[in-house]
């Protein structure tokens, strides 16, 4: 318990600290302005959303093979946080991409990729809903679970072959096209805080899933007797 | 009795229920047609662009009409939990999975080819001398389509709100074999008409991932 | 008492669960079942009968613990004959044309004698060409019993068999079950109540809540482990 305490104090306070770095200690950009500062937010978290469904995947596959009902609360958080990161990654993205570039949205590999990806974890998360036996629900969503997460490299892939000719502007240019030193400080930063936060959100859903398994344990317990 | 033969003969009775009847076919058929009207109502297909787009709104009417056509596949079983026979007849659960993508496969295909003609009257697009291709890709898009499809119809099989959920669940899924058929169908009736290979391995290669996947985890779909 | 052929098959169930949910159909269910036994499963509905022969039939994963079998079977899969409540054929063929499908599925050896014979035995020989949509109750009872003998499988597995059958039918039904028997096939019919069916059991067992609470082979009588069935 103070192990969650911890991990919680340390998130926010992270949070706290890479949103003050992203505005008072990176460099001003020089086209955007202030508005870029987005980025670090948009960029780290959307890699904590896929950390988060790669970490979910596993856990999928691990329920499949031994059925341990603790993959199938793993596998329904990391998909949770999941989708609230990615969240913040497709509400973010327009509202930098309409001052910066004139356009909230386009259809180029990156933004196709991620929107799929949500609508998927979103039909995972609305499959759950319409199973109601726990062990029936955990197998097939694990293995929905697994198929939504090895399509998402294939949507990848298609969109880039055939989409990203259109013109379009190229969005976020990407970590890699030459972030200047005391952007790229604050940047890992902001990844690593996203993650510690993405960390203790998944704990914490885990444990209010236990939670509710214990209860109805007790439940049927106090039924029997 | 060996996986293929197995299959074979599940194909058998697939085949032979349905052309009995015919139902499933038929409104397949008619829905598609239903789409591909509604369609060229609303996007003009006598412009010139028409054999841009209009290729993508046929790739999307049968993608609409394989969300629905794949939902009996494995409800048709429930009736008399003949599910539970197959499960036991066969010597191995992937069989069934086989003989039910080949049948599904074939259903699309045949309703592609027939809306082939009527498509090219009302979108005035010319496929000449580029019929094998064009087969061909519709060969490969249809088994993605039923490969996946069979795959999630067994799940929305054994949860509420059936219905709704099997096209919930593919059309995301399938977004793959939308973009690559699409561009190679644009190709091939493209006023100078040519051959995309590189979409014909794309979608060869998704069906092959997503039947080795099916391969992998098909016995768990049908667990009990 | 039959003798238990070579080829006869055993089946134990070892610290069994079987939970849906909040429910435990099968609760710690701990069983040996000798080849050739033809056993009776009394119990109230819910007691967990069916659920023992789904999982006895391979089709339903337990929970927890495991299920073997004994004798040569390969995959551990011994591919029971099983008449379940419903019908496992399908209503838009023939009864003919689903035996014919199914014994193939089987690789059954002279399909279509076999089926013909057994068509024949179950009373359906006028109607083999009707579709079974068409059956009655009674009817499609009987298109499965034989479903589930073509093979001539070495576990048989019964919920309720005698349900819908007429007074000849369950005679013939029994007649048949005997001769099974005593050639070594193992049966485990879940019956409700005693009939004609309960005389040919050589070992009867009452499930209630998931468990064994009366077992004629620990010296309870037959007709104290059916003493509350019917209900």
């Amino acid at each position: 318990m103070a192990k969650r305490v911890l991990l919680g104090a340390a998130a926010v306070l992270l949070a706290i600290a890479a949103a003050y770095a992203a505005f008072f200690v990176a460099p001003e950009e020089r086209t955007m302005g202030v508005l870029q500062r987005i980025f670090y937010f948009h960029v780290s978290c959307a890699w904590a959303g896929l950390t988060a469904f790669s970490v979910g995947f596993l856990g999928n596959l691990l329920y499949v093979w031994k059925r341990g009902e603790k993959y199938d609360w793993l596998g329904v958080s990391c998909a949770e946080v999941g989708v609230v990161f990615t969240t913040v990654v497709l509400i973010s993205g327009p509202i930098w991409a309409k001052p910066a570039w004139g356009i909230y949205w386009t259809w180029d590999a990156r933004l196709t990729s991620t929107f799929i990806l949500w609508l998927l974890y979103i039909s995972y998360l609305l499959l759950r809903t319409l199973i109601e036996e726990p062990d029936r629900r955990a197998l097939l969503s694990a293995l929905f679970g697994i198929f939504a997460f090895i399509d998402v490299p294939i949507v990848f892939g298609a969109i880039r072959w055939w989409r990203t000719q259109h013109p379009a502007p190229v969005i976020m240019g990407g970590p890699n096209s030459g972030l200047a030193p005391g952007m790229r400080g604050t940047f890992f930063f902001a990844v690593f805080a996203m993650h510690i936060l993405m960390w203790f959100l998944i704990v914490e859903r885990y444990s209010l899933e236990k939670m509710r398994n214990d209860v109805e344990l007790l439940r049927q317990e106090a039924e029997a007797t | 009795m060996g996986l293929l033969s197995n299959a074979a003969a599940l194909l058998g009775k697939e085949v032979r229920t349905e052309f009995r009847s015919r139902e499933l076919l038929s409104t397949t058929i008619v829905f598609v047609l239903i789409v591909v009207v509604l369609f060229s109502f609303t996007f003009d297909p006598t412009t010139n662009e028409s054999h841009r787009f209009g290729p993508g709104l046929l790739w999307l009417a049968f993608l609409f009409a394989a969300s629905l056509m794949l939902q009996p596949c494995f409800l048709r079983e429930q009736a008399n939990d003949t599910l539970s026979a197959l499960r036991l007849a066969v010597s191995d659960p992937f069989a069934i999975f086989l003989a039910k993508i080949a049948a599904n496969t074939l259903f699309l295909f045949m309703t592609e080819l027939l809306m082939l003609p009527v498509f090219a009257a009302f979108f005035n697009v010319s496929f000449r001398g580029q019929l094998p291709g064009i087969l061909l890709t519709f060969f490969l898009g249809s088994l993605g389509i039923s490969v996946a499809g069979t795959a999630l119809a067994a799940i929305s099989a054994q949860a509420r709100m059936r219905e709704l959920l099997l096209p919930l669940l593919l059309l995301p899924l399938l977004a793959p074999i939308l973009v690559a058929s699409t561009e190679v169908t644009v190709s091939l009736m493209a006023p100078e008409p040519f051959m995309q290979w590189k979409g014909i391995g794309f979608l060869a290669v998704f069906d092959v991932v997503f039947l080795t996947a099916l391969w992998l985890f098909g016995e768990y779909l049908l667990e009990e | 008492m039959a003798a238990a052929a070579e080829s006869s098959i055993g089946l134990r169930f070892e610290k069994v669960d079987k939970r849906y949910g909040a429910v435990y159909a099968l609760r710690n269910l701990t069983l040996a079942i000798a080849p050739g036994e033809c056993v009776a499963l009394a119990g109230r509905n819910g007691s967990g009968k069916t659920t023992l022969l789904r999982i006895a039939s391979c089709l339903t994963r337990p929970t927890r613990g495991t299920l073997s079998f004994s004798g040569v079977i390969e995959n551990q899969n011994p591919r029971a004959g099983f008449v379940a409540h419903a019908s496992m054929v399908y209503d838009e063929l023939t009864a003919q044309e689903n035996l014919l499908f199914f014994a193939k599925l089987l690789a059954v050896a002279n399909r279509q004698q076999r089926v013909d014979s057994l068509l024949r035995e179950v009373g359906l020989g006028e109607r083999k060409d009707s579709l079974v949509r068409t059956f009655s109750r009674g009817m499609r009872q009987r298109v499965a019993i034989a479903r589930a003998l073509l093979a001539d499988p070495p576990l048989l597995l019964f919920d309720e068999p005698a349900t819908g059958l007429d007074s000849e039918a369950t005679m013939w039904l029994t007649g048949h079950l005997a001769k099974l028997r005593d050639s070594g096939c193992t049966i485990l019919m879940s019956l409700h109540g005693e009939s004609d069916v309960v005389r040919l059991a050589t070992r009867a067992l009452r499930l209630d809540a998931g468990s064994v609470v009366a077992d004629t082979r620990s010296g309870a009588t037959f007709q104290s482990v059916f003493s509350f069935a019917g209900g």
